[in-house]
């Protein structure tokens, strides 16, 4: 049974395509058919992250439209074959996706694949909720700050009045990702703790993403950060919340990457 | 441990009292407006300038009735100036308001004055200071409209139970009563509530209590608040003592002054 799964949050940078990427890709290394659709058309950018750029020929608004088939739009990744990405037009705005094209073409997805990964844009206005509106399953991404969190409690909102599970009397099911989480910073008091943030947000908690310059390196590379490094402390903590997806239960742990003797000595001498 | 908490600033909302010529359709509703058209005829201009008020409790008419009621008044130059008796939800925002506080008085006179206002009377929920000290050893705030009403329907008891959270960006609104919130209001969340609001999570948004009852209050558990209001009364976060943030508290008025306490 495929699950349409929408990663939002309300606040623009605070990570949805990154983390669109890396639990698309480790959904899709464990053998789960998996596609991504990015839904920020006129921005896109999930194309960048996972590296496609140069192999758009049709996207999300054509398919919408009825100009191409779905077959002819969809990307299928290079490093993992079971990982697709249907991606969002550069020259288009919101207001060419329509409420029955984007419906057909999700219930054309839920045949093919396992899991449909829909990446939201920023805001609350149509492509936002547009995004959200088939999703059985939502991750709501959050930085542990106060307006990433208010923001999210928003979209929270959202998700609970204007989705068409929600207008059928049902609940999308919901998670929070914690992303950029500076453990130190949070015991120092220059950003909100976990505890802080489940305590305002009171949704389960996927997973904990610790702030990395890994991140950064493989969104600039082209490649999701679980493929481009599986070994770093964000990837261990995306494939973690990739197994809670999938129903596994395990702790819930902050990885880092832990430094030995001489990087710590390496690293004191370079400070 | 009591403190006085003044805000700088304060707008008030003022209750005043008017008479109104309250019409009570009896259902069949043909029949009645065959009768009113008998009466029309007779007095032709006795509407003419009158505030009337809908009385719907006897006929219960439903959205779809209201609208065709409204439509045939108007027909006859009959201007509605509020609703009593109607459930919100048979209301569109084009409609006249749904009264609640009516009070029955004797027939309207003819002779009527038109343009002069009533002298302010005072509303029927205002309550001297005497009696908020006297109502604070009682337990539980008292939710319902003290003044009597004139719908003779049963009131039913009104307090809005919210077992979810409120989240950013919503607003419960429940003229009617009171607001009990299960879970937390989140920053950026209203409630608004004609009687007390209770929260027993962590309220960090707004909370306007007793819209239609002075002696309304706002309890938390844990006070986290953008702003609190009692009967038009406010106070923003910066205005509120800075030792009870994050505590258990209770908030009411003592004439002007809003009374916050920690519980």
């Amino acid at each position: 049974m495929a699950k349409v799964l929408v990663v939002t949050s309300g606040k623009g940078g605070v990570g949805k395509t990154t983390s669109t990427a890396a639990l698309g890709a480790a959904l899709a290394t464990s053998g789960k058919k998996v596609v991504l659709v990015d839904f920020d058309v006129g921005l896109r950018n999930l194309d960048l992250v996972m590296g496609a750029e140069r192999r758009v020929v049709y996207d999300l608004i054509n398919v919408v439209q009825g100009d191409a088939k779905l077959a002819q739009a969809l990307i299928r990744d290079k490093r993992v074959p079971a990982l697709h990405l249907l991606p969002a037009s550069q020259t288009r705005d919101k207001d060419a996706l329509t409420d029955e094209g984007v419906a057909r073409v999700i219930a054309e997805l839920r045949e093919k694949f396992d899991w449909v990964i829909c990446d939201s844009p920023a805001g609350i206005e149509r492509g936002a909720t547009l995004a959200m509106r088939h999703a059985d399953v939502a991750i709501i991404v959050t930085n542990p700050e106060v307006s990433s969190v208010r923001d999210s409690d928003r979209i929270i909102g959202l998700l609970d009045s204007k989705t068409e599970k929600a207008e059928k009397g049902e609940r999308v099911e919901k998670h929070l990702l914690l992303t950029r989480f500076d453990a130190a910073r949070a015991g120092r008091g220059e950003m909100l703790n976990v505890e802080d943030v489940l305590e305002i947000l009171s949704i389960p908690l996927l997973g904990i993403i610790p702030e990395s310059f890994e991140v950064l390196r493989a969104s600039n590379l082209g490649s999701p950060v679980t493929l481009n490094n599986p070994a770093s402390a964000p990837a261990r903590a995306y494939f973690d919340a990739a197994k809670r997806l999938n129903g596994e239960a395990l702790d819930m742990t902050i990885p880092s990457d832990r430094k030995g003797l001489f990087g710590m000595l390496f690293g004191r001498r370079a400070a | 441990m009591t403190e006085v908490a003044r805000p700088r600033h304060s707008i008030r909302f003022h209750g005043r009292s008017y008479h109104a010529m309250v019409l009570a359709p009896e259902p069949p509703v043909a029949n009645w407006l065959a009768e009113l058209d008998t009466w029309l005829e007779r007095s032709p201009g006795f509407f003419f300038g009158r505030p009337v008020v809908l009385d719907l409790a006897i006929l219960q008419p439903g959205k779809q009735g209201v609208a065709e009621l409204l439509q045939n008044l108007a027909e006859r130059n009959i201007k509605v100036m509020g609703i009593e008796g109607a459930e919100p939800s048979w209301l569109d925002f084009a409609m006249p308001p749904l009264l609640l506080s009516g009070r029955q008085t004797s027939a309207v006179p003819d002779d009527y004055p038109l343009a002069a206002a009533e002298a302010p009377a005072p509303t029927p929920v205002s309550e001297s200071a005497a009696d908020v000290a006297a109502a604070l050893s009682d337990a539980p705030s008292p939710a319902a409209d003290p003044a009597p009403v004139v719908t003779p329907a049963p009131r039913q008891p009104n307090s809005l139970l919210l077992d979810t959270p409120v989240r950013s960006g919503q607003c419960i609104v429940h003229p009617e009563g009171d607001v009990i919130v299960v879970g937390s209001v989140a920053s950026g969340a209203e409630v608004i509530a004609g009687g007390s609001i209770h929260v027993y999570g962590t309220l960090r948004g707004r909370a306007i209590a007793g819209s239609r009852d002075a002696r309304a209050r706002i309890f938390c558990r844990k006070l986290e608040a953008e702003l609190l209001s009692i009967d038009g009364l406010y106070m923003v976060a910066d205005d509120m003592p800075a030792h009870l943030r994050g505590q258990p508290i209770q908030v009411w008025l003592d004439g002007d002054s809003m009374m916050m306490t920690q519980d």
